[in-house]
């Protein structure tokens, strides 16, 4: 269902900024931590940008709107973080292990969720992930349960022959941006691909997907996939992050977020969701600073945006140049 | 690789390029001057459903803030606290955490209000070596595994509230169910009574009944609750699940068999609940207003607050606020400084009076030995006025062998 | 096990199962005809909720209130129709999705706003307070009764609503085809006002039934949203039919894991939801795949 209709399709999108959009993306996000409010929102940023862009690869691509991608938040965070406090393995294993927990969860949900269409498929996922939570929630040997996992605090980064001290914010921040940065040009890379085009082609009308001779069901199923591996990226450095995972990471109110950044950003776009992310993020530190009844802002902000910004904040953007340059 | 914030090498190994990039945030470090105020951070819930709590505990921690600066400060140095809002979720604790450590340039965190969310703080806090006072209720955290040598718990701790209310309610011959939220606070509380009863003998344990942490609807749980006739309901949950399970156990006629207690009466939570509900109903807390009639450090607070706030009363969680900072600057004032190992040696063992008698802080896993007052909800129509809630029962006062031994909780002794 | 207490487990099975009723189908009716996923509905029965306690501090009578609550909040409802949701249609499901997700967080803050954060009392009305011991058979609270004979009267009038009335007819038609309706001269968005206010409604009306079972609080609508979601999925989107019956389902199996599996019951919804999309994709009662 419920591809934004109105998105327009990257192919669509000038040519300029086909080609430049990851650079100028990593040239912003470079000098974040001096922007940002703080460099720990400044990573947040990053690891829900990244979040929210992995979701949109199934939702404003492939037109698959999931409610159940904090299972995958989740399992990234949860895979490294059990890595590094109950196994003892290293961060980067840690961060491997975490990533390849999130891609097989997608692909069991996926394969169990595609056999549904429309509002049943968001449901579907939705459920599945609640189950995954609750899981969570009584493994509490494994995953701490609701006072969440603690014990994987990594202060020091061994690479190669450095040690870089992680307890530094600065450290952390581009730690995290380099893998943030090498998981978004791996993600350009494919939606540039073949693939990329027959997943939009699924989205845009399945029916003449198939009958174009698209195995449509085991494109669908990598696109979930490839959004849980990218999902789970995010968890693990969210897990490196805070040194806690929280059980909330699974809740489903985690995964409306993903859903929230990218329409907001702009789903559909490459660069949307993680434009509405840094909105979302932004807005929320500042008004929870000035009033405790920030959710009111942050609300009306919604809904003027769907009213008056339809296909998003970046979306929109695109459009209007397009629109002059037309 | 999960090496702690002792490590000795730490700083010296930034390796690379990273260097640089770094650079700025060591040197803002280093420009913070001695005469800067103490930035004291303070993460509460401000949203969600302990509002509330959350908003009083910063009146009692600005008052705590005022009246060290009025007092000269520290040295002339004066204290600042810097309020966030958690929003009760860890991650966004932890986050703010971070903030107020890395950009704010705190000298120590106080706060927070769940033990999810105490234990987010202490892992980012402990990490760094800074100094937190915690100030809710966890038995987890003074554990040997979440222990961290900068942390302190200002709080009472379930072993300890529901202990003191089962020596106070049960006596041998009795017959007590549990109805317990399944999370690791629900099972603390449950293990309390559990401990109280097999230590006096003779009390059974007919039910222990689980529900799901943060139900709606306990009204499927009661009809077994009811079934097994028992003399004591123990409920052992917390905030609204409190309130709720309180309130459909009153539907389901249960007050009428048994006597129902909790671990912990919370004051603003009675005051969301219905006076019709609660009336008769036996818990601890920390902390009573009324408590000033015989408490002269009480009596001192009260008045502060009242002077503040146009009369009006503290709360318990609010007297933790309140507590937990005066505790820290007192210890900072004592050590000439904010160096974390000084105010460290100040604090461990030490004794100290700041708004509810006597407690001192035990040295091996750094928790507040304190008394519990034991309350029962009043009638509303014995209520002489709207902060008028509880009648007093009983003080068991603070001594060792109410906690749990630090040989139990993991320590080396 | 005994049986009385699998007869005492069943009844609370059922009053659970007459608030998940109420909600999902209000939920449902709005999904069928205007195929608005609303986000916001857990909301407007939070506001149901205190709409109560103002009508209770104001007047003083409960039964006011039950009368007042559902054409207040029916009324807010139709606004919103109007005002909000109305611009959005033509352009897909995702923009009312997220807009009543942002209505749902300025109805919660208006609301702390209005009323505190902290939640309020709600005393069961006096006349229905206390319960019936049947010897043998168990306690059932007499408020708790109560509720279920509400939701068996609404469940009535709506059915006699659809099925024997020409508005009803009118609404039938719409939710099968909108566009004939247009041709034949109807005013179709004067329904989906209509049923839109219908819905909200509804809400507001479970949110005040509850009320006294549950006490007031601003996030009383959060996990609620959830469970209503479930139930009108299991049930079938846009049936009424499959939201009554999946309404009571999920209620009663909630209710004997509780007695079997505490810990599960929460998890236990979500378990049969799957079970039933695994086997029937489109719900219970659900019209195959036409969305």
């Amino acid at each position: 269902m419920s591809a934004p209709a109105a998105a327009p399709l990257p192919a669509d999108q000038p040519a300029l900024l086909l080609r430049w959009r990851l650079p100028l993306l990593a040239a912003v996000l470079a000098t974040l931590p001096w922007i940002a409010p703080s460099q720990a929102l400044a990573v947040n940023i990053l690891i829900y940008g990244l979040y929210a862009t992995g979701f949109n690869l199934l939702f404003g691509y492939t037109g698959l709107l999931s409610f159940g991608h904090a299972a995958f938040l989740g399992a990234g965070a949860y895979g490294t973080g059990i890595a590094l406090a109950r196994l003892g393995i290293g961060w980067f294993g840690a961060i491997a292990i975490g990533v390849a927990a999130s891609g097989v969860l997608a692909v069991l949900i996926g394969a169990l969720s595609i056999r549904s269409r429309g509002i049943y498929f968001s449901m579907v996922t939705l459920a599945l992930a609640q189950l995954v939570y609750y899981i969570a929630f009584q493994a509490d040997d494994w995953t701490g349960g609701e006072n969440g996992l603690r014990g994987l605090t990594v202060s020091r980064l061994r690479v190669g022959p450095f040690a870089l001290d992680f307890l530094n914010p600065v450290v952390k921040y581009y730690v995290i941006f380099g893998f943030v940065v090498a998981a978004l040009w791996a993600l350009s890379r494919v939606l540039n691909a073949p693939f990329g085009a027959a997943i939009e082609a699924i989205r845009e009308n399945e029916g003449r997907a198939l009958a174009c001779g698209f195995d449509v069901r085991r494109m669908k199923l990598v696109a979930f996939a490839l959004s849980g591996l990218v999902c789970g990226l995010a968890g693990a450095l969210d897990a490196l992050h805070l040194s806690i995972v929280p059980i909330d990471t699974l809740y489903y109110q985690t995964s409306g977020l993903a859903v929230m950044m990218a329409l907001l950003g702009g789903a559909g776009t490459f660069l949307g969701p993680f434009i509405g992310a840094a909105i979302f993020l932004l807005i929320e530190d500042t008004f929870s600073l000035w009033t405790s009844h920030w959710q009111l802002f942050v609300g009306a902000i919604f809904i003027l945006a769907v009213l008056f910004l339809p296909r998003g904040v970046w979306g929109s953007l695109i459009a209007w140049h397009q629109g002059r340059r037309a | 690789m999960n090496s702690t914030a002792t490590d000795p090498g730490r700083r010296a190994v930034l390796g690379g390029g990273l260097a640089a990039l770094a650079a700025p945030a060591l040197l803002l470090r280093a420009a913070r001057a001695a005469d800067e105020p103490i930035r004291i951070g303070f993460p509460t819930p401000l949203t969600g459903p302990f509002g509330a709590e959350a908003k009083d505990q910063v009146r009692c921690a600005s008052l705590a803030v005022a009246q060290f600066n009025a007092a000269g400060g520290l040295n002339g140095r004066m204290a600042e606290l810097l309020v966030r809002d958690d929003k009760l979720n860890p991650g966004e604790a932890a986050t703010r955490t971070l903030e107020l450590i890395e950009q704010d340039h705190v000298a120590c965190i106080v706060g927070s209000l769940s033990s999810s969310v105490q234990l987010a703080v202490n892992e980012v806090t402990k990490a760094r070596g800074m100094l937190y006072v915690s100030i809710s209720q966890s038995d987890t955290i003074t554990e040997a595994s979440d222990f961290g040598r900068t942390t302190f718990h200002e709080a009472l701790n379930p072993h300890m509230t529901a202990g003191a209310v089962a020596r106070y309610v049960f006596r041998p011959g009795m017959k007590v169910a549990i109805l317990l939220a399944d999370y690791a606070y629900g099972n603390e509380m449950a293990a309390g009574f559990r401990r109280a009863a097999a230590a006096m003998g003779g009390v059974e344990i007919v039910l222990e009944q689980k529900h799901p942490f943060g139900a709606a609807d306990y009204s499927t749980f009661l009809p077994r609750l009811r079934s097994v006739k028992p003399d004591v309901v123990c409920i052992c949950n917390f905030g609204r699940d409190q309130a709720n399970s309180i309130k459909q156990a009153v539907d389901f006629g249960i007050k009428r068999l048994a006597r129902i207690v909790v671990p912990v009466l919370l004051y603003n939570q009675r005051l969301a609940g219905s006076a019709d509900a609660f009336e008769g109903v036996v818990g601890g807390a920390n902390y009573y207003w009324t408590i000033e009639d015989r408490v002269a450090s009480a009596k001192a607070f009260n008045d502060a607050y009242r002077a503040a706030n146009n009369g009006a009363v503290p709360s318990d969680y609010g007297a933790y606020g309140y507590s937990g900072v005066r505790l820290m600057l007192e210890a900072m004032r004592r050590a000439g400084g904010v160096a974390p190992d000084a105010v460290i040696r100040e604090l461990e063992g030490a004794h100290y009076d700041t708004c509810k008698g006597p407690e001192t802080m035990r040295a091996c896993d750094h928790q507040a030995i304190q008394s519990v007052l034991i309350l029962e909800s009043k009638a509303k129509s014995a209520m002489t006025s709207p902060a008028d809630l509880f009648t007093v029962l009983a003080t068991e006062e603070g001594k060792d062998a109410n906690l749990r031994s630090c040989a139990d909780l993991g320590h080396k002794t | 096990m005994q049986l009385d207490l699998i007869a005492v487990q069943l009844f609370t099975g059922v009053a659970l199962g007459a608030v998940f009723v109420l909600l999902s189908i209000g939920l449902s009716v709005i999904f069928g005809m205007l195929g608005v996923v609303n986000f916001a509905h857990g909301a407007f029965y939070m506001t149901g909720a205190y709409a109560g306690v103002f009508c209770l501090a104001v007047t003083g009578n409960f039964w006011f209130a039950l009368a007042a609550v559902p054409l207040l909040i029916g009324a807010l409802g139709l606004g919103v129709e109007r005002f909000l949701i109305r611009p959005l249609y033509g352009r897909g499901p995702d923009y009312p999705l997220l807009l009543t997700f942002g209505l749902g967080y300025v109805l919660v803050e208006a609301v702390r706003i209005l009323f505190g954060t902290d939640g309020m009392p709600f005393d069961t009305p006096s006349l229905l307070a206390g319960g019936i011991d049947i010897e043998g058979l168990g306690y059932f609270p007499a408020y708790r009764l109560f509720v279920i004979a509400v939701t068996a009267l609404i469940l009535l009038l709506l059915w006699l609503l659809l099925e024997r009335t020409r508005y009803g007819l009118i609404i039938r038609a719409g939710a099968r085809d909108p566009e004939i309706l247009s041709i034949l001269g109807l005013d179709i968005a004067r329904v989906w006002l209509l049923v839109f206010g219908l819905g909200t409604g509804l809400a507001a009306l479970a949110g005040l039934l509850a009320a006294p079972m549950r006490s007031v609080n601003p996030e009383m609508g959060v996990a609620v949203l959830v469970e209503a979601f479930v139930v009108t999925v299991i049930g079938g989107m846009g049936s009424l039919l499959g939201g009554a019956i999946a309404g009571l389902l999920v209620g009663i199996v909630v209710s004997l894991t509780a007695l079997w599996m505490p810990q599960m019951s929460t998890i236990s919804m979500f378990a049969l939801m799957t079970l039933v999309l695994l086997i029937r994709p489109q719900g219970l009662f659900g019209r195959g795949l036409s969305r």
